[in-house]
């Protein structure tokens, strides 16, 4: 294994670190024997996560001062190669404040960024993955010039598993002088209100689309959901069309979901709601066109109209 | 006010897919502006309204040949567009072409640049980051609402759990998401005008890069090409009554019910 080190942004949330990210460390442990979380906020009290899950040392650029991450955590990473600790690769969860980090630091270093990867291997070098044009293909990359490479990695793509290491060695990695490009600020957080499991965690999704029509359908979904202890997703040109909201989205630009069963209802299947949900154990699409592309990864298909095979099967599962 | 929208022209998501010799994206059929953009497009329109004056403009890398796409945005409503067609540009990766965009931009006073959060082509989604932090620019990304007030912008950020308000002074950059606003399509009128409107195209000698652009540049190479595994259909039925039936007995076989 090469002892050349692999960094991993670590988001913190809700008192721990993202999931993502600690699929992104777990990962790491394959490719390296030194793996560094970075992290920020109040960094110091993961020491011991970061080190349940095979990071040896934890960056923590500390409080933000409510900017957002982008600017701050990519100039303390650039501090951190520029006075020599230059990583082999960093890795980065593909999420909001994630891409935007992988961004600027890019910028900063002048190195390049690999996004959407699914897969990770060390085959003479680091190889990254990624489908394209809706799964169907699979693109093998590296990077051709000096590193660290940087790699945003979707999420699921790696199992979180603890390695029972000790906590990590927590370093301070302030970010320094950032000037005008740090600006925004936030001001306030919004947090949308739902009703059981978590998008990502439930073993059951029911998701809907354009085909159920108009917005009071998405009830059904909601129902359905309930009934089937999971959780209610959706199709981007229905949270567009602002009939639910963003953190309920699947897809490329939203979550990533692998439960035991996805229900797509009146889910046509464009190319980035399918990177979303394609990774899920078994899928029921329910649609009234029988050409629609998610018949084509669907387990059981319907082809029928949401309004009738919905309220019907909300019935039956009732009636148990 | 004056805004910049980066906009990008690609070939027909709707037609299939396929990588060229070079394992580039095939570009050679017929180009249009990406729907991404529309909404930036818009949202720019809107607010140089709201501000009382000024002017948007586009900018956009690629061809220069079929500019049917640009002038799509034009007929929207921008009033110029600024083009960067070099054919040593080919192949060039997200952070070059961020590096191309910022030498054009560069060039003009503004206030504020728009840009899509991810391109419906490529998917990179670093760009405009990678181009605010070349231009020295404060970025707020993921934007589902966008306002000016003053001097000040106002954006609703998307984040996993919902929204955050978020502030910055100008100029900045933000990329907004496809619901910040719903596009206008194009008057007649506005087609017309668009046939007009100037449109300046650069070659990357008039824009002073320093180092190497396109492939040339670019410094993630393609290993391999191969079929994905397959997921394979399952069974579908014709809906006839029973559709509610066979979803129960199949969650009833993966033990779901």
């Amino acid at each position: 294994m090469d002892s050349a080190p692999i960094w991993v942004l670590a988001e913190p949330a809700e008192g721990a670190f993202t999931t993502t990210s600690l699929e992104l460390v777990s990962h790491a442990r394959t490719l390296s024997s030194e793996v560094a979380a970075v992290t920020w906020g109040a960094g110091g009290q993961f020491a011991a996560l970061a080190g349940e899950y095979g990071a040896t040392t934890l960056y923590d650029v500390g409080d933000l001062g409510g900017a957002l991450p982008g600017v701050p955590v990519a100039a303390a990473i650039a501090g951190l190669v520029e006075r020599g600790g230059a990583p082999r690769a960093v890795l980065i969860p593909a999420s909001y404040d994630g891409r935007d980090v992988a961004g600027r630091l890019s910028a900063r270093l002048d190195r390049p960024v690999l996004t959407n990867a699914t897969g990770l291997v060390d085959d003479g070098g680091l190889v990254t993955e990624h489908p394209v044009f809706g799964g169907s293909l699979l693109v093998r990359a590296r990077f051709s010039a000096e590193g660290p490479g940087i790699v945003v990695v979707r999420a699921k793509s790696f199992a979180a598993e603890p390695s029972g290491g000790a906590p990590a060695t927590v370093v301070t990695a302030p970010p320094g002088e950032l000037g005008a490009t740090n600006a925004a600020t936030i001001a306030a957080h919004h947090v949308e209100g739902r009703t059981g499991p978590q998008l990502e965690e439930a073993a059951v999704v029911v998701s809907g689309g354009r085909g159920l029509g108009e917005v009071g359908a998405y009830a059904m979904i909601e129902e359905l959901a309930g009934l089937l202890h999971g959780a209610a997703g959706a199709s981007r040109a229905i949270v567009d069309a602002g009939w639910v909201p963003y953190s309920r989205q699947v897809g490329q630009t939203g979550k990533t979901v692998k439960p035991t069963v996805y229900l797509a209802c009146g889910i046509s299947g464009a190319t980035q709601h399918m990177v979303g949900m394609k990774g899920s154990k078994n899928i029921v699409a329910v649609n009234k066109d029988p050409d629609a592309p998610i018949f084509q990864i669907a387990d059981l298909g319907i082809v029928g109209d949401v309004h009738k095979v919905l309220p019907a099967l909300i019935e039956r599962l009732k009636a148990r | 006010m004056d805004i910049v929208v980066c906009v990008k022209q690609i070939p027909d998501p709707a037609a299939p897919q396929s990588f060229d010799g070079s394992n580039n994206l095939d570009r050679s059929g017929k180009l249009i502006l990406d729907e991404a953009d529309t909404y930036g497009v818009e949202m720019a329109l809107q607010l140089v309204d709201a501000a009382g004056g000024g002017e948007v403009s586009v900018v956009s890398m690629g061809s220069a040949t079929d500019v049917a796409g640009v002038r799509s945005a034009l007929a929207m409503g921008a009033a110029r567009a600024t083009v960067v067609s070099d054919e040593s540009l080919r192949g060039s990766d997200a952070l070059t072409t961020a590096k191309v965009l910022a030498a054009a931009i560069a060039r003009h006073p503004f206030d504020l640049v728009l840009a899509a959060t991810e391109s419906s082509d490529g998917y990179t989604g670093t760009m405009p980051v990678q181009l605010a932090e070349l231009l020295g620019l404060a970025s707020i990304t993921f934007a589902k609402s966008v306002a000016v007030e003053g001097s000040t912008l106002r954006v609703q950020r998307q984040t996993e759990l919902g929204y955050d308000e978020v502030t910055a002074p100008l100029p900045a950059l933000v990329s907004v998401t496809a619901g910040v606003v719903e596009p206008r399509y194009a008057s007649f009128k506005g087609i017309m005008a668009a046939k007009s409107k100037p449109l300046d195209v650069l070659g990357v000698a008039d824009l002073g890069l320093a180092g190497p652009v396109g492939a040339a540049g670019a410094r993630e190479a393609v290993v391999a090409i191969d079929a994905a595994e397959a997921r394979q259909a399952g069974e579908k039925h014709v809906d006839e009554g029973d559709g509610a039936e066979r979803i129960v007995a199949f969650l009833e076989s993966i033990k779901v019910l």
